[in-house]
């Protein structure tokens, strides 16, 4: 398998009163294209942090990520934005669909964004919405759908655009477990092949056995990778 | 995504509501005040205007407006009327008087004797009755308000007789003028009539209103004038100006209603910016996802100006609409009879309109370009 991001001694250091606090620890890991790589941990183990960086939301301290061959952080930020909305889906623990777009608008946004005619975005949103089984809600408003359909039109918006890189944030937090399960299977059929890679940040132990690769992570650094959940997180 | 934010914004229609509110509520406040102030100062040169048929008003050098102002020696008259350029000159007088109608009401106002062969200086619409009518003997003719202001009606007064100044004066009709800034109560007369009517001094003679001849510039014969007579002269568009500038200069008008106009762009700017900030805060997180999935800051700046020029078009054509409803549903009413808007007043108008929203836009959309992608993660 291809190394789909290759992360670098990366550290991550936040400002906190007048000190500096180290959340990642020169972090160096690898992670495979056609793999659903979970990232877990505690509160405050730096999943959060390391993912933000991954996705190239977030400068890091040091260190460098390299996805799909590009190191990103030697992009300039306006190469940087261009790049997350060519090659990243970002899928949100709250979801944060607009409110006041139908599911089909709010799939179509990275579309739209990228200078896609609306009308043509619209309907590429809709055929993926179908494909999510979820077309019969592309015209109604998120208020009006379930978290689980929400969530869906979620991962519809994360994919619409084919990205080779999708990571999620606690995708099935908000979810029952049958729902969660779903979603999962979901993103493995859809977004996951052999020239992709999908990274999930979850607290989830529900979902723990959906994942090829869980890499494990305390106190900014990365304890344990491997393909099953390591015996101390239950 | 202009579309995408247009969408945002009229999707929350309380916010969206609030906003086109707040900016129609400037507009019209700003411009109904606006167009008021205007007005009233042009008031103030009603005088001048109420004759168009003279372009140089000639005065006692003292004289400063058609109501502040010495009386002058009939022989300057005929002074003006030997300068070179001057086509015609005609005498006008201007006093104060009381009156009192046949129901007993006493009002204050202004005599107004006009040169008995042209009466040059009267108003040329009629309401009622003919300009002819003042050769009668011991009778006015009085403005639209006027009448309104002493019997409650601008026609059907024709025929009666008033007590002015104790002697017996009889309306021969109503003219259209328009009013003073105190819209007092005006009698025009003859001029032989106006000097029986006002008691006075020596000097009689308030104005002499002259006309240049085809061709010459009024600026260079009131030179002229001033140079041969002694007396102070002001082309009528100077004479209208010194009018309105004695109102800026003497009352606290301009500051009453310029206190009014900044009250209206603070209210606005209150009203929108506080809605403004509210929707970009309620919407910050789908900004933050927004900007994660790949929207740069320039895209967002741009869609908050969709979003306020969208609020600005639609509040400013509100507002503009009702200001102009307002001032054209009032101006059959004394108060403000010929009032109207000049194409200035929604110019200026759409200039605070625009700083309202450039302001406001800008200190809503701070906290979006300042935030970090990342954090919609936490």
């Amino acid at each position: 398998m291809n190394a789909a991001i290759i992360i670098d001694q990366v550290t991550k250091d936040f400002a906190v009163g007048g000190d500096s606090l180290r959340v990642l620890h020169g972090i160096t890991a690898s992670i495979n294209s056609g793999e659903l790589t979970y990232l877990i941990g505690e509160s405050g183990s730096g999943k959060t942090t390391l993912i933000s960086i991954i996705a190239g939301i977030l400068y890091p301290t040091s260190g460098g990520v390299q996805v799909f061959g590009t190191d990103i952080y030697k992009l300039t930020d306006t190469e940087l934005v261009r790049f997350r909305l060519a090659t990243i889906g970002f899928i949100f623990q709250q979801y944060n669909l607009l409110p006041t777009l139908t599911a089909a608008e709010n799939a179509a946004i990275p579309l739209i964004a990228g200078g896609m005619k609306r009308a043509d975005a619209v309907d590429r949103a809709k055929a993926l919405l179908d494909k999510l089984n979820i077309g019969n809600q592309a015209d109604k408003y998120p208020r009006a759908m379930s978290g689980g359909q929400q969530q869906r039109v979620a991962i519809a918006r994360a994919l619409v655009h084919e990205p080779r890189l999708v990571v999620c944030d606690e995708p099935t937090a908000a979810l029952d477990a049958r729902s969660g399960r779903r979603v999962m299977d979901l993103l493995r059929d859809v977004a996951l092949a052999a020239d992709r890679a999908v990274i999930i940040v979850t607290h989830d132990n529900r979902i723990f056995d959906l994942a090829d690769r869980i890499l494990a992570m305390e106190d900014g650094r990365i304890t344990s990778d491997g393909a099953h959940m390591p015996q101390d997180h239950g | 995504m202009n579309w995408v934010a247009i969408r945002m914004l009229t999707g929350d229609r309380v916010k969206f509501l609030g906003l086109v509110f707040g900016i129609a509520f400037s507009t019209l406040l700003i411009t109904q005040q606006l167009t008021i102030f205007v007005n009233l100062l042009m008031r103030g040169a009603s005088a001048v205007y109420n004759v168009p048929t003279a372009n140089i008003w000639v005065m006692d050098p003292v004289g400063r407006t058609s109501d502040v102002t010495l009386p002058m020696p009939s022989t300057a008259l005929d002074k003006v009327r030997g300068v070179p350029g001057v086509a015609y000159a005609v005498p006008m007088l201007r006093s104060a008087a009381t009156v009192r109608t046949p129901e007993g009401k006493v009002e204050g106002v202004t005599v107004v004797g006009l040169d008995d062969a042209t009466l040059i200086g009267l108003p040329s619409k009629m309401i009622e009755g003919s300009r002819e009518s003042l050769a009668a003997p011991d009778t006015v003719i009085i403005d639209g308000v006027g009448a309104n202001k002493l019997f409650g009606k601008m026609t059907g007064v024709s025929g009666t007789r008033l007590e002015l100044n104790d002697r017996r004066a009889v309306i021969a009709g109503v003219v259209d003028a328009t009013p003073s800034f105190t819209a007092g109560v005006i009698l025009y007369t003859r001029y032989s009539n106006a000097l029986n009517f006002v008691p006075g001094t020596r000097n009689r003679l308030t104005f002499v209103l002259a006309q240049t001849d085809a061709g010459r510039a009024p600026a260079d014969v009131v030179k002229a004038i001033e140079a041969r007579t002694g007396l102070r002269a002001r082309t009528s568009e100077d004479f209208a100006r010194d009018g309105i500038n004695f109102i800026v200069e003497n009352t606290g008008i301009p500051i009453n209603f310029g206190i009014t106009v900044v009250l209206g762009a603070i209210v606005g700017i209150a009203i929108v910016g506080l809605t403004f900030s509210l929707f970009i805060r309620d919407n910050i997180k789908q900004f933050g996802a927004l900007k994660a999935i790949g929207v740069t800051n320039g895209t967002i700046r741009v869609m908050v100006a969709a979003q306020s020029a969208l609020v600005a078009l639609i509040g400013y054509g509100i507002g503009l609409f009702m200001a102009a409803a307002f001032i054209s549903g009032t101006s059959g009413a004394d108060a403000f009879k010929g009032f109207y808007m000049p194409w200035q007043i929604p110019v200026i108008t759409a200039g605070i309109v625009i700083v309202i929203i450039f302001l406001t836009g800008l200190i809503a959309l701070r906290p979006v370009l300042k935030m970090e992608p990342a954090e919609v993660f936490r």
